[in-house]
Parts: structure tokens; C-alpha cells; sequence
């Protein structure tokens, strides 16, 4: 196999770097090792679309994340994603913090934000009923908005597949080619993709990838957890409220999500492995009291899930790293992008098709990156049930055309047997359940799956012409089901069962 | 398609049949029962174990037999029918939206409408297990379905969380077909479920019931490798000491039932925040005149024998409304949980009805006991009857009969307590 450009990660960067070179004539191969995309960080992580005065605008996360915030309003409209501006709050309770929030205000100024505010009294309930009573201040940044990581991600990748970008699954980079201080291929555990220019977004583990490179740096994860409660409760804060930062993260937030489910979290703590994407028992702890300070009263009878994610946080460092190799030529590492990683993406992804220019002009001069004449901004038009609520009659003219469309398999989302084939199909297609789930949301809701996922399950053998023992919750190794009973072998084989029990 | 009738009943189930055939038995004209999934019965066609009718029928069925016994009698009379149908809301003013494939979305305009929807199990994310997220984690209910109406058993080594009545059915099912079910646990020191489900299915293949026992960390990335396991004590608070760790590939919970209230909770009705069902006065009619609730979308129960009592009360009140002859009290009479018990339904008491002579009270306790007495106080606290119990368990739903000659128009609330005999 051969590509012009090899990106390595299917995560929001390397879906945001592919969609941004599909622009061009070239021939871009994405892997990714998971059955998916968006699976490592940027499918845990807050959603938050930062409006940008934490950072230093001098530091690549300040830049980056002031450039990138304007632009989600169109981008996810073309995406055809939810993305909601509603706001943030950084929630004070002391002079202290008041002093803090003011320096947060002169550095988002200092960094070209113009509408920040300090709140501070009635105000402040008026905005937040729900608060605890004993918040004093808040820096209002309006900018700041709430997106799905994983759906926009998802949709990314489908538009640069659409723009004739090759998204390869569960192929996973074992090592890098090179031939005389020139990348030359990369080895997969599908063969060799012959290349000579890579750009490494394997997030957790590009420090991996950089080091058969030559490169050397070191991810340690940072992981956080997350808790999140059923739809009835998204309206009980109406902005994203976070404590006062601290060096280490920006705190355990409260805030709605884009499907109106209310999320808390995250905490932070160190681990080793970076699968460890368990669940502790004082982290569930730890957020729920840290979500506290903020909310006093959260509906902890309706936690619908919890989950951790993992920071690609690098040793000794600061900020991203988004440069081409000093030591191998066709080599560019995007790497550390941790928060505001999600915020800065679509200018991380244009920073990374000027340093590839540049590379290009280095490496293959005879190649010339033009603008394609044919590239398409925006994913069609793709009409979910749950969002036609109040416009029933537009969607019985959906049914009319398909009837797949009126029968209804997760009662809790409001998903029907259309938009589920739909996924199945789809440019990066949905192959297990947990790909279906974060497409569409069947089984994201209060039940789990425990209703439909028996038929989510027998929808994806049918429209996968497999077995249902091959269907799996995340890739392989995670089949759901392990044999068919004896009653069906029976009526399939017409053998008999020694060991059978009468009861 | 009619887009008119007398009852529109959301929910096939043994709920949903019942008061069907008991409202068509009171002249209730024109019925329409919507059922979401393909079959009618709701949960019965999947419980393929014996023990249902035995109250109702007075012999033993399995669940499918139960259900079939309603649904033959049900297609006899004139009731429209639809299955695969959705609904998605339903107003104040008693407008249903529903879909299905054939009709697209239907718009029924109801008399009268009853609440069948059943419940659903509550999850592993609701009792937020620590530990990683694999496959191989059911609750029993699903697991339930993979094996008797898809026909694939979900796992060869399993603990099973929770002793309710679907786990210990679900820990011998597996047995039954071949998997080795290593243990079930339960945090609480007693059976949350039915004491014969403890006997026919656990005691019987010698599968070990641990109380006082919780998983505290579930291992395996992509599919349950073992789970830690350790005691608890009184305060239901880990002994660190205890922990152990158990290989197993498949994890059950039965860990309570939740009643499925969100069209409910959408139409403006107030839930009660123990049974997590609507409040309902004798006739099971909620705070909206002319909407009905019954079976497991009101209270979870323990036998599909109860909900079919519960849905022929609501058909025969359906009657009653219709026919626009009720008389009202001039004053509710609230029934109030007292000491040690959980809930009461009937929350409140209504109608002043001729002929009657008791109601039927049910309740369930908050913790097992014994020789008791089930007082039923007026609010000076004067016991206005008593009801003597063997043996009470929160797994066992209790009901007691108050006397229609207790209910005099100066009483505001009667408080139903126990006391140790």
C-alpha cells in the first residue's frame, strides 16, 4: 500500500489533520488501531469548547485555542453536530479568588477576548439559581460553548472520507521506516503503507511512535473521571461552571451537555498504564464532592454513567508539541495535546498543513499541494428522530420514504432502525455497539442498552452479514455473546444433549 | 386508521392486557392497546420458568403459558391492536403522539388513558461498580433475553450481582445451560427476592448466596476477566480485609427495578419518590383525572399475578369514569407509610363507593422480620385495625384490607405502621 501522507491516530487532532489536507490533491491514509475513532482521549474527556484566557498567548495551547474558538459555529454546522455557545463560569468564593479572576480577565483580554465580564452578586443567582449560595464572583466568558468530542470527531472523519481520505481500522503502527534520515513507511500489523511523509497523532502514545522516530519524549497519562446523569437534570445549571483553575487542571466542572444530560468531573491523577481507564471508587467520590462546591444538590439518583479519560500530558512540559522532526525528514509530531486540545483542534490542524507544506517543499518538490476544485465542506443533511419531536409531520414524510425510519429500537434517545443502518453505513462506518452508541445514542440513555441492545445487536449482524457472535461491544476480544444455547443448536443440528435437564 | 377511542392503554404486559379484557367485561367501548415491542405480554414471552398463576389461576404456568392465557381471550373481543409502536408523548388534555412503521406517526385522541410501561433494570452505571467498562456485563433481564428469545447465552463463568427474583431465575438458566455460576451476592443480610427463588434455584444447584457481600472492582479491558469481591458491614461500608478476587468472563446484576415513568414525568404528573411511580388514589387514577397507572409502571411487584389484579381494578375504574357516576369524598384520606415500611399504594382514598366494603392496601417493609403486627393508625395515633404477619420481608410485597367502615369524612390520614407483636 502507498499514501502520499500517512497520519497515525484517529483521534479529533488526526481527524481534524485529515479533513484539513483532504483539501488537497493527495493521497492520505489515517490509521488507527481501535475499531473506531475517537477512541482514546478524545472520547473521555469534558466537551468544552474553551474560550481561551487560561493560556499564555505566547504558549502554542493560548494561540491556538483563542484562533480555533470562532471557528466551530460554521464547522459544525457544516459537520451537521450539535455545538451549543452557552457560556462559562469561573465560580469565586473569596478575595483571593477574586484576585484570581481578575487575572484570568487581564490575560483573556491580554489574548483578544473582548467579553469577559465579572459577575458578582444577584447577578450571579439570576444566571445560576442552582449555585451554592456561598459563591461570590464569577469571569463570564460567553464564548465558551459545549460540543460531543466523540461525535465531532466521528464527523470529521467522515468528511475527509468523503473528501477521499483512506481511514483504516484496527491497524495499528508497529514501527517506522526509515531510509537514510527519511521516513519511508510505516509498519502496520496489516503490512507495510510505503510513505514519505507521517504525521504522528497517537495522542497517548505518540511518544511511542515519535521514539521509533528518534524522537524523544514522554507522555504520562493524567486521568480524570467523569459522571454523568440522566436528560431530566441538563437544566440545572445553564452555563459551564468551573472552580478556581489550578496549575494542574481547570478543575471538576459542572455543565450541560450538547444532549442536555448534566456532566461533572473531571478529577486528576496520575497512573501508570495508559489503558487504565478504570473507575475508582474515591475518584467517583472526589467529583461528586469537588461538583458539590459548585452545586450543592445533584440528582445523584439519576447517574445514568461514569467514565475516566486520560491526558496525554508530557514530562516537563507545558504545552503542545506541533513541529516537524529535527532529527528525521517527513516526520511531524503533534503530541501532548491535552486541554484545550478539543478547543484548539481545527487551528492545530491548519498550523499542520503549513509545517507539511514546508516539509513537502523539502522532501518532494515535484509534489505540488493545490487546492482541490471538488471538496466538500459539509456532511449531508442526517435526520435524527429524537430532534423531530415537534415537527412530526416532516418526519412521517421520512417514514413515508423508508419505513425504517418509524420503527423505534432505543426508547430512551428516541432512535429508530434507519438512523441505526445509517450508522452502520456511514463514511467511517459503526461496527460494534459502542460505535452505534456514540453515533446516534442508541443505549447512551437511562437503560444502558438493556433494551435495545439485543436488537442493536442483531441489526449490526444482519447489516454486517455476520454472525451475532462476532458482534462486539469495542473491537475484538469484547464479543458480546459466547455460543448459541442448546435449544437452537438443536433445532439447527437436530443433535441431542446428554447432560439435558428437565426442570 | 380510527383516531378516536374510549382507552387508549400504553403497554402490552400483563398490566396492559388485563385491564384491556377487565374495561372491555365493563363496557368499555372502544379500546386501543399500543405495545412497543413485537409480541404481546411484555416481559412474560422471555420468563419461560414456571411459577406464574398461582394466585391467578390457581396452577402453575410458565410465563409465556400466563401471558397467552390474556392474549387468546384478548383477541376475541373487539380491542385494535398495535404492536411495534412507539408512543412518545402523551398530553394533559389526553392526545397520544405515537410511530410505527406502517402508520408513520399517529395521533390518537384518548378518553381515558392508562399507564402500562413496565420498568427497567437498573444498570451497573447506576450503582457506579469501580473498575473498567469491558463486555460481559448484563443485567439479568437482558441476559434473559439473549438466551430465551435470541437464542445465545451471553457467558460461560458468572457472578451475579444482587439476589432479586430475575438474578436467582437467571443464575440457575445459566446452570441450566452448561455456564458455571461461581457465586451471587447480595450487600444486604437478606434476599431482596421471592424465599421460594431462593430455595428452587439456588439451594437446589448448590449455587452459594453471599450476604453481606459487593463487588468492589470489576477487571478486563475488553471483556470481564474477574471481579473483586468483599464483605460489608452493618452500615453497608466495605471490610477491606475480606476482598477477594473472583475469575469470571460474565457479571448479572439484579440490582432493582426501576418503574418506566418518563412519558410520565413529561405529562406533568407527580411521581412518588419511594416507589419512583405516579401517586394514585384507589383507583389507581393519577393527579390527572382520566389517566390510569397499574403494574410496574406504578410499583415494582413480585408476581405478574398481582399486576393482573391491579390491572382489573384499573379496567373496572376505567368503566366507572366513563360512565361519569362517581361520587367523591368530600375529603381525600391520605395513606401514610409509617414505621418500617418503605411505601403504601393507594397513596390516597377518593371515592365514596356503594357496596363497597374494604380496601385492598399494599405495601412493602423496609427490612425483614417476624411476628409482627401491621397497625393502621388514625392521626391521634389510635389504631384502628391490626394485622397480624408471620414473617414480613422487603422482598415480599404485604397487603392488608382496610375496612370501608373505618372511613369516616372527619379522617385525614391513616398511617400504617409495624410493630413487634
Amino acid at each position: 500500500m502507498k499514501a502520499e501522507v500517512v497520519i497515525i491516530g484517529g483521534g479529533v487532532i488526526g481527524a481534524s489533520i485529515a479533513r484539513e489536507l483532504s483539501r488537497y490533491s493527495l493521497n492520505i491514509i489515517l490509521i488507527e488501531k481501535e475499531d473506531d475513532v475517537a477512541m482514546g482521549t478524545s472520547k473521555g474527556n469534558s466537551g468544552i469548547i474553551h474560550a481561551g484566557y487560561n493560556d499564555d498567548f505566547k504558549t502554542l495551547k493560548g494561540e491556538l485555542n483563542i484562533k480555533s474558538n470562532p471557528k466551530f459555529d460554521k464547522l459544525c454546522a457544516d459537520l451537521k453536530i450539535p455545538f451549543k455557545r452557552i457560556g462559562s463560569l469561573v465560580i469565586g468564593f473569596s478575595e483571593e479568588n477574586f484576585r484570581k479572576l481578575k487575572e484570568l480577565k487581564e490575560n483573556g483580554e491580554k489574548n483578544g477576548i473582548k467579553n469577559l465580564e465579572i459577575i458578582r452578586g444577584h447577578k450571579l443567582f439570576e444566571l445560576e439559581p442552582n449555585l451554592n449560595p456561598q459563591a461570590k464572583y464569577a469571569l463570564y466568558a460567553p464564548s465558551a460553548g459545549i460540543i460531543s468530542p466523540y461525535k465531532f470527531t466521528i464527523a470529521l472523519a467522515d468528511n475527509a472520507v468523503i473528501n477521499g481520505v483512506k481511514v483504516l481500522l484496527e491497524t495499528k503502527a508497529k514501527d517506522i521506516r526509515i531510509k537514510e534520515r527519511q521516513v519511508c513507511g510505516v509498519v502496520t500489523n496489516r503490512g507495510l503503507i510505503e510513505t514519505r511523509t507521517i504525521i504522528n497523532a497517537a495522542g497517548l502514545h505518540a511518544d511511542e511512535i515519535a521514539k521509533s522516530a528518534g524522537d524523544n519524549f514522554k507522555i504520562n497519562p493524567l486521568k480524570g473521571e467523569y459522571q454523568l446523569f440522566d436528560k431530566q437534570w441538563g437544566n440545572l445549571v445553564n452555563h459551564i461552571l468551573f472552580p478556581i483553575p489550578t496549575k494542574l487542571s481547570k478543575g471538576i466542572l459542572v455543565a450541560p451537555t450538547v444532549h442536555n444530560n448534566l456532566l461533572i468531573g473531571p478529577n486528576s491523577c496520575r497512573v501508570k498504564e495508559k489503558d487504565d481507564l478504570s473507575t475508582t471508587k474515591a475518584g467517583t467520590q472526589e467529583v461528586y464532592e469537588g461538583a458539590r462546591k459548585l452545586i450543592p444538590h445533584l440528582p445523584h439518583q439519576d447517574l445514568i454513567n461514569y467514565f475516566a479519560g486520560l491526558r496525554a500530558d508530557i514530562e516537563g512540559r507545558n504545552d503542545f508539541i506541533i513541529e516537524a522532526s529535527k532529527k528525521i525528514r517527513g516526520f511531524i509530531n503533534v503530541a501532548g495535546i491535552e486541554s484545550p486540545g478539543l478547543s484548539s483542534a481545527p487551528a492545530i490542524a491548519e498550523m499542520v498543513s503549513g509545517i507539511l507544506k514546508e516539509v513537502v517543499k523539502e522532501i518532494s518538490p515535484q509534489l505540488e499541494l493545490n487546492y482541490k476544485d471538488d471538496f466538500v465542506e459539509a456532511l449531508p443533511e442526517q435526520p435524527k428522530f429524537a430532534d423531530y419531536l415537534d415537527k412530526t409531520g416532516e418526519w412521517q414524510e421520512i417514514v413515508e420514504k423508508d419505513a425504517d425510519y418509524g420503527e423505534i429500537i432505543c426508547r430512551c434517545e428516541k432512535v429508530s432502525k434507519g438512523e441505526m443502518i445509517r450508522a452502520i453505513h456511514q463514511p467511517v462506518p459503526a461496527r460494534s455497539l459502542d460505535a452505534i452508541k456514540r453515533r446516534i445514542r442508541a443505549g447512551m440513555g437511562r437503560c444502558q442498552g438493556g433494551f435495545c441492545s439485543p436488537k442493536v445487536l442483531k441489526i449490526l449482524s444482519e447489516e454486517l452479514k455476520i454472525s451475532p457472535l462476532k458482534i462486539t461491544k469495542k473491537g475484538k476480544g469484547s464479543e458480546i455473546l459466547k455460543t448459541k444455547t442448546k435449544e437452537m443448536i438443536k433445532e439447527e443440528t437436530g443433535v441431542k444433549f446428554k447432560d439435558e435437564v428437565r426442570v | 386508521m380510527k383516531l378516536e377511542y374510549d382507552l387508549v392503554i400504553i403497554g402490552g404486559g400483563p398490566a396492559g392486557l388485563a385491564v384491556a379484557l377487565e374495561a372491555k367485561r365493563n363496557a368499555v367501548k372502544d379500546i386501543l392497546l399500543l405495545e412497543r415491542d413485537k409480541y404481546l405480554g411484555g416481559i412474560l414471552p422471555q420468563c419461560i420458568h414456571n411459577g406464574f398463576g398461582l394466585q391467578y389461576f390457581k396452577e402453575e404456568l410458565t410465563g409465556p403459558e400466563y401471558a397467552e392465557r390474556f392474549i387468546s381471550k384478548l383477541k376475541e373481543c373487539q380491542i385494535d391492536i398495535k404492536t411495534e409502536t412507539m408512543v412518545i408523548k402523551i398530553t394533559p388534555d389526553k392526545r397520544i403522539v405515537a410511530i410505527n412503521r406502517d402508520d408513520g406517526l399517529l395521533h390518537i385522541q384518548a378518553k381515558a388513558v392508562v399507564l402500562a410501561m413496565g420498568c427497567r433494570e437498573r444498570t451497573r452505571e447506576a450503582i457506579a461498580i469501580p473498575g473498567n467498562r469491558p463486555a460481559g456485563i448484563f443485567t439479568a433481564g437482558t441476559a434473559q433475553r439473549y438466551i430465551n428469545i435470541e437464542g445465545y447465552i451471553p457467558g460461560r463463568e458468572v457472578v451475579v450481582l444482587g439476589s432479586g427474583d430475575i438474578g436467582m431465575i437467571m443464575a440457575r438458566r445459566m446452570t441450566l445451560e452448561g455456564a458455571r455460576v461461581k457465586a451471587v451476592l447480595e450487600i444486604m443480610p437478606f434476599s431482596t427476592g421471592l424465599i421460594r427463588n431462593k430455595v428452587q434455584c439456588l439451594d437446589d444447584f448448590n449455587i452459594p448466596l453471599k450476604f453481606n457481600h459487593t463487588i468492589t472492582r470489576i477487571k478486563g479491558e475488553k471483556r470481564v476477566e474477574r471481579v473483586t469481591v468483599a464483605q460489608v458491614d452493618k452500615n453497608l461500608q466495605l471490610i477491606p480485609e475480606t476482598e477477594e478476587e473472583i475469575s469470571c468472563d460474565t457479571i448479572l446484576l439484579s440490582v432493582g427495578l426501576i418503574p418506566e415513568n418518563e412519558l410520565t414525568r413529561e405529562v406533568g404528573i407527580k411521581l412518588d419518590p419511594v416507589t419512583r411511580g405516579p401517586i394514585v388514589n384507589e383507583n389507581r387514577e393519577t393527579e390527572i383525572e382520566g389517566i390510569f397507572a397499574c403494574g410496574n409502571v406504578l410499583h415494582v411487584h413480585d408476581l405478574a399475578d398481582f399486576v393482573t389484579e391491579e390491572g382489573e381494578i384499573v379496567g373496572r375504574a376505567v368503566g366507572e369514569y366513563l360512565k361519569r357516576n362517581r361520587k367523591f369524598r368530600s375529603q381525600s384520606i391520605k395513606i401514610v407509610p409509617g414505621d418500617d415500611i418503605a411505601y403504601v399504594v393507594p397513596q390516597h382514598i377518593d371515592f365514596i363507593i356503594p357496596g363497597r366494603k374494604k380496601i385492598k392496601i399494599f405495601m412493602r417493609v423496609k427490612k425483614p422480620a417476624e411476628r409482627v403486627r401491621i397497625n393502621l393508625l388514625d392521626d391521634e395515633g389510635r389504631i384502628l385495625g391490626s394485622y397480624k404477619k408471620r414473617i414480613v420481608t422487603p422482598g415480599e410485597m404485604v397487603s392488608v384490607y382496610l375496612p370501608e367502615v373505618l372511613l369516616d369524612d372527619k379522617l385525614k390520614n391513616i398511617t400504617i405502621s409495624i410493630k413487634r407483636d
